[in-house]
């Protein structure tokens, strides 16, 4: 089981590597780069040009590049983003901690919601609790991200009870210090994008809860519990509810990863300032270095997240666990 | 009650049903997937005669009427008649028309108008509706920021949209169906070799990918460009996950009786490939190729609404979407803006409950 997450783990790095030169070659195959826009600008002359260039390693060939940044990048350097003009690490570590925020608030909208919705739908199967359940899961399976995140824009634009943009209000840009007014506007800023985040994943995560626990309360063990006299609630709570849970935990690492790549439209939509927007401000603008760490940092997490998904899995299941 | 069962039971002089035949039979039984299919016939079928359904072209400005509100044509005696729209000067309040009933202009069929091409090759000037008086306008669904008819832009805007999902498909599943079968029939390093770049691509999140790709061309590229461009995209990721699971299916089907038969003629292996072990994922496949295509569909959405997708002035769904937000105070003022948003959610969920269907049906073992 160890070398097998070992193994795993080894077999991260050879798609990461490649994934970083995939997307170097594509950045080099760009029109232009990231100085064309100052070829016009009369007050930068043609040296300065070539100079802020060569400094860039942007006068070489792609390859030459990729060698240069994998260099620094083994050292843990990621260089100086070309727009912002601070290192790329800690750009990314403020974005990428803004979805994480935002990744890990719809996380636990869906599970603390779809949990407890997908038991109580199984247990009154056929009722019209299992019936509303059923149709909220088919409405959030079948409504596309994008669409559910204009809607609750418009919402949030019409009723005015939420903002439509950003982590927080304009008034704490550059304010250190933190109170309890600033985490509340802070959360009120992130309630709508993670509610609409978590819609999809919830609606998926209670069908298979529901699914999985009706499946339990069928077996023999449970009958048998139920023969020698149980209550109903420690049946369900002890002996089927363990079981059904168990294929729940794979949902768990890849809805984590989901979570992840289904926040970059979100992102965009509510301008929250996380990897996904960062990515595209800096395929805008050009910036190379910021683009090949933010899709490797992506690449990254969504690996993460599977390779989680195998731990809780290990975890949960002694199958699983001792087979070497 | 004897006669009846025996009535009903299959005389024994029937013929065997194909599984063809099985599969037609089962999928009528699913009303909800029929649903889906009648709304994706409707949808595609005006989608092809856009220009003829279409009373506007879709870049036909009307000047005189931005934001002009939804106009019903409404019977008068038994003729459908469409009111006088006047432009209203207030003061302080733009976009005002005042829709007079009592001046009204009948509704026509097979009027001339605009010139299109119909299915892009004749030139035609017949439309189906109109009035042929731009005092007396037909706008179903109103118009936008620049007086454009939104129910013709939302046709020709279809055209697109709904099709890149068609090609997309037809592209991503050639291409992941002849790679899959091929990695799955020779294996070894052949094999190896396209897993790894499989799970190179997918190990990437999608829209980083997209996206990075999309950015390898100029931003301002013609609308022909960019449609040929987002397909070509949207298929280099999507070959990928389909070329996996035929392989999957590939690596059990080269060992049938059949597969080692044709070996033993001496046919080619491409001809194996193709002729003998493909053919035998098709019920897979149709069904992953339905409920994979609002994934082209939606594709083209998020790059027109991100603004490196289709250009101005031509119409899709997703470019509608982003000129409806791009201004919401306008959005709350003209919610029929928002008719592309509904668009996509019915083609969606059509697609979705037509490949639910035939997934249940292709199904032997239920």
């Amino acid at each position: 089981m160890w070398t097998y997450l070992f193994q795993r783990l080894l077999h991260m790095i050879p798609i990461l590597i490649g994934v970083s030169l995939l997307t170097f070659l594509l950045m080099s195959l760009t029109p232009g780069d990231y100085y064309s826009k100052l070829e016009n600008n009369p007050q930068i002359t043609k040296e300065k040009l070539t100079q802020l260039r060569a400094k860039a390693h942007l006068d070489r060939p792609w390859y030459v590049r990729y060698g240069y940044w994998m260099k620094d990048a083994l050292r843990g350097d990621l260089g100086y983003s070309l727009e912002y003009k601070i290192p790329v690490s800690e750009l990314i570590v403020m974005r990428l901690w803004n979805t994480f925020v935002l990744a890990l608030a719809a996380l636990l909208i869906a599970w603390l919601v779809a949990l407890p919705l997908g038991i109580w739908a199984a247990v009154r199967k056929d009722s019209w609790v299992d019936r509303g359940c059923a149709m909220i899961a088919f409405l959030g399976l079948s409504i596309p991200e994008i669409l559910l995140g204009l809607m609750a824009l418009l919402f949030a634009y019409a009723s005015g009870w939420f903002p439509v943009s950003g982590v927080e209000s304009n008034r704490y840009i550059g304010v250190e210090d933190w109170d309890a007014a600033r985490v509340l506007n802070r959360l009120h800023h992130l309630t709508l994008p993670a509610l609409v985040l978590a819609a999809s994943s919830l609606a998926g995560i209670m069908r298979q809860m529901r699914s999985n626990l009706l499946d339990t309360l069928r077996a023999d063990y449970v009958t048998a519990a139920r023969a020698r006299g149980l209550s109903e609630g420690w049946v369900v709570g002890k002996h089927a509810l363990r079981n059904a849970i168990n294929p729940l935990l794979t949902i768990f690492g890849y809805s984590l990863a989901g979570l992840l790549s289904g926040a970059f439209i979100i992102e965009n939509i509510f301008s929250w300032p996380g990897l996904g927007r960062l990515t595209l401000e800096a395929l805008t603008s050009q910036d190379y270095r910021l683009v090949v760490a933010t899709v490797v940092m992506a690449t990254g997490l969504l690996m993460v997240g599977n390779f989680i998904a195998d731990l809780l899995l290990a975890w949960s299941d002694p199958r699983i666990r001792l087979r070497e | 009650m004897s006669e009846s069962i025996s009535s009903t039971n299959p005389s024994p002089t029937r013929q065997p049903r194909t599984p063809w035949q099985l599969f037609w039979h089962r999928l009528r039984q699913r009303r909800i997937a029929l649903v889906g299919g009648v709304i994706l016939v409707v949808l595609y079928g005006t989608a092809l005669l856009a220009g003829f359904v279409a009373p506007h072209n879709y870049d036909r400005e009307d000047r005189t009427r931005f934001f002009h509100p939804p106009v019903r044509p409404h019977f008068e005696g038994l003729r459908l008649v469409v009111p006088r729209s006047v432009p209203l000067e207030i003061e302080g309040k733009q976009f005002a028309y005042k829709l007079d009933r009592e001046d009204s202009m009948p509704l026509r069929f097979f009027v001339t108008g605009d010139e299109y091409k119909l299915i892009g090759l004749i030139p035609a000037r017949l439309h189906f509706f109109g009035t042929a008086d731009a005092n007396y306008p037909v706008h179903l669904l109103g118009t936008d920021q620049l007086g454009r008819d939104v129910f013709s832009r939302l046709l020709y805007g279809s055209q697109i949209s709904l099709s890149i999902g068609l090609v997309g498909i037809a592209l991503t599943f050639t291409i992941g169906m002849l790679v899959g079968g091929i990695s799955g029939y020779y294996g070894g390093l052949v094999d190896n070799g396209i897993m790894r770049l499989c799970e190179l691509i997918m190990s990437v999140p999608g829209l980083y990918l997209i996206l990075t790709l999309r950015a390898t061309f100029p931003p301002d590229l013609s609308s022909t460009r960019v449609y040929l461009l987002i397909v070509v995209i949207l298929s280099f990721i999507g070959w990928a996950s389909m070329a996996r699971v035929i392989r999957g299916m590939t690596l059990s089907l080269r060992e049938r009786q059949y597969v080692l038969a044709a070996r033993a003629l001496g046919q080619s292996d491409l001809r194996i490939i193709i002729r003998h072990i493909l053919p035998n994922t098709f019920s897979y496949v149709i069904v992953a190729a339905t409920l994979s295509v609002p994934y082209y569909i939606l594709g083209e959405v998020i790059l027109s609404y991100l603004a490196v997708g289709i250009q101005e002035p031509q119409a899709s769904w997703g470019l509608m979407l982003k000129d409806a937000y791009s201004n919401y105070q306008h959005l709350q003022q003209f919610p029929w803006l928002l008719a592309p948003g509904a668009a996509i959610f019915v083609t969606v969920l059509a697609f979705n409950f037509l490949g639910d269907g035939l997934r249940d049906a292709a199904d032997t073992k239920a």
